[in-house]
């Protein structure tokens, strides 16, 4: 089977999996994969801002939150879903093209504590205007939206609603990183010094980082509210920015499946592990050490570095077939 | 001169109380090979930094094409024809020999808009290929260029320098670390596509078999300052020269 092959079949095998697996499956776990698809889209926006661009960011919780927040506020006034969708990405591209400015002049520690410093900012925000977001007490009753007369009201149908926005998202996500733009993301994160040279408009790629990447998160904030039908200020706390750096990071920054794999171990993982009840949170936490320590790549790096080791070896670089003449 | 691609004038350039380049002028034209020598401490990379922008200069100006670059970011001085190598070495390791080439060109292509929305190779693949194939790396095209020697690094360094088709292209010591083998080689091609494409080179370089060989005109700098300059022969038989070298 050929390497194009398995890029096709695989994405279709997987599809087929999301599809099938919640058929059949109580309230609890159909909610537990769609928060699970919703992570994905956040950590899909963080990938590409941190694993793909190399602009660290700890605030992708507050974009969620100002994207939940924007639509919930749309939906409880009575309008469509979709409007607030639009709004909560539309907002968060250009709050994340903001935000992006600090990155022009600072790198690395000093981002995070800039982006760190944002979430904490619009957390406060969230719990002390009370007039427009409810404060600690959040927003409730926001209604899961119909289209052409299909409701999107049970927990299956609302999963498959999702599921499809994540396919979208995730189809978005492979066309911009295989696009020009990716290439010039890519190049921003090893070399900008060398991709300025090369005619690379380094601040407008790194402004777009931020600004796609925050959209992503502002799209998964929009899904989240009519998910929960609840929100609260600690839903986007630092805590759970740190939560999706976690997601992208096991997973495999820079790599296409890398935070759909981490946010599948950040979410379902503990639900496997409850079966060792008051211990589970020690073994998840020790299992992401171990990962860490042996695969700082994530999951996927560690898959193929195994897949590296038993694969037959009879393939040599094309440059060495011929002797180290160079 | 309407031949002239580079123009400086009078640039000096302090760090407190040192002059690292005292009031330095020369023009380069059209299809020249210009050699910056001299030994270390002397100025040429403070040169090549402020003529790139990459350092205020404290005096004097830059001219590329008739047009003053002052401190014109890189991309846009890329824009304007421009093409550089550095010294450390600057491929991007995590992409491929093909794919490092194609991002040398794809800003030169289209709108920011049409990078997005045409193809993902931004229609150069076949002109990454034929740069591949002047450089004699074909056999790597796929490859990641961090998995590659240091002299095929420098190879790349190059190609992606040229992708573009630059009318300037500034050369920091790209025989440093390079075999002899490679060197030959990278020479070669530098000379070819000179005069196929009558791009103009200014290289900075500490090998002297190098430069002697591969440039038209040599200026030699000592403490700052321009203390020779000529053709080849001219510099070798240069008695200042042979002082500053040997600390006459």
């Amino acid at each position: 089977m050929t390497t194009k092959m398995v890029r096709i079949l695989f994405p279709l095998a997987a599809l087929a999996l999301l599809v099938l697996i919640p058929l059949g499956q109580g309230n609890y776990i159909i909610y537990v994969m769609t928060s699970w698809l919703m992570f994905s889209i956040a950590a899909m926006g963080l990938n590409l801002t941190l694993g793909y661009a190399g602009q660290i960011s700890l605030a992708q919780a507050s974009f969620m939150g100002i994207g939940a927040y924007i639509t919930a506020l749309l939906t409880l006034a009575g309008y469509h879903w979709v409007v607030g969708w639009v709004a909560a990405m539309g907002a968060c591209f250009g709050i994340g093209l903001l935000l992006g400015y600090p990155a022009l002049r600072v790198q690395h520690h000093f981002l995070a504590f800039v982006t760190l410093a944002f979430n904490t900012l619009v957390f406060l925000v969230l719990r002390n205007e009370e007039w427009l977001t409810g404060g600690n007490h959040g927003l409730v009753g926001m209604p899961r939206p119909s289209f052409f007369g299909i409701s999107t009201g049970k927990n299956l149908e609302f999963y498959y609603f999702v599921l499809i926005l994540f396919v979208i998202s995730a189809a978005v996500f492979y066309w911009i990183v295989n696009s020009p733009w990716g290439r010039a993301f890519k190049a921003l994160r090893e070399n900008p010094v060398r991709a300025e040279s090369l005619g690379v408009d380094t601040r407008r790629i790194t402004l777009l980082a931020f600004a796609i990447g925050s959209a992503f998160g502002g799209g998964a904030g929009a899904i989240m509210s009519p998910l929960v039908q609840f929100i609260e200020p600690g839903s986007f706390a630092l805590v759970h920015s740190l939560k999706i750096l976690l997601m992208v990071v096991v997973g495999g920054a820079g790599l296409f499946y890398g935070p759909m794999l981490g946010a599948a171990v950040v979410i379902l993982l503990p639900e496997f592990l409850r079966f060792t009840e008051g211990y589970y949170l020690m073994i998840y936490a020790a299992l992401v050490i171990v990962l860490m320590v042996y695969s700082p790549t994530g999951l996927i790096g560690l898959g193929t570095k195994l897949w590296q080791q038993i694969r037959p070896q009879s393939e040599v670089r094309k440059d060495m077939s011929k002797g180290a003449q160079l | 001169m309407s031949d002239t691609v580079l123009s400086v004038r009078n640039i000096s350039k302090s760090f407190g109380g040192i002059h690292a380049v005292n009031d330095v002028s020369f023009d380069v034209g059209k299809g020249e090979v210009l050699g910056l020598i001299g030994p270390n401490g002397s100025g040429k990379s403070t040169l090549f930094n402020c003529v790139l922008g990459q350092l205020p200069a404290d005096a004097g100006e830059v001219q590329i094409h008739g047009q003053r670059v002052g401190q014109m970011r890189a991309s846009r001085l890329n824009k304007l024809g421009v093409g550089r190598t550095f010294q450390q070495l600057s491929v991007f390791p995590q992409m491929s020999v093909l794919d490092n080439i194609i991002l040398a060109g794809q800003e030169h292509h289209g709108s920011m808009a049409s990078r997005l929305f045409g193809p993902s190779d931004a229609g150069l693949t076949a002109e990454a290929d034929r740069m591949i194939q002047f450089f004699k790396l074909e056999h790597l095209r796929d490859e990641m260029a961090g998995s590659l020697s240091y002299g095929q690094q420098k190879l790349v360094d190059a190609a992606m320098a040229f992708m573009a088709g630059p009318s300037l292209v500034l050369l920091d010591e790209p025989a440093g670390g390079v075999n002899l083998t490679m060197l030959a080689n990278l020479k070669d091609r530098l000379e070819t596509y000179n005069r196929e494409h009558g791009t103009t080179f200014v290289v900075i370089e500490h090998n002297m078999e190098f430069v002697m060989t591969l440039c038209t005109r040599i200026i030699v700098l000592a403490e700052g300052a321009i203390i020779a300059e000529g053709t080849p022969d001219e510099i070798r038989s240069n008695q200042q020269v042979i002082d500053a070298y040997l600390g006459g």
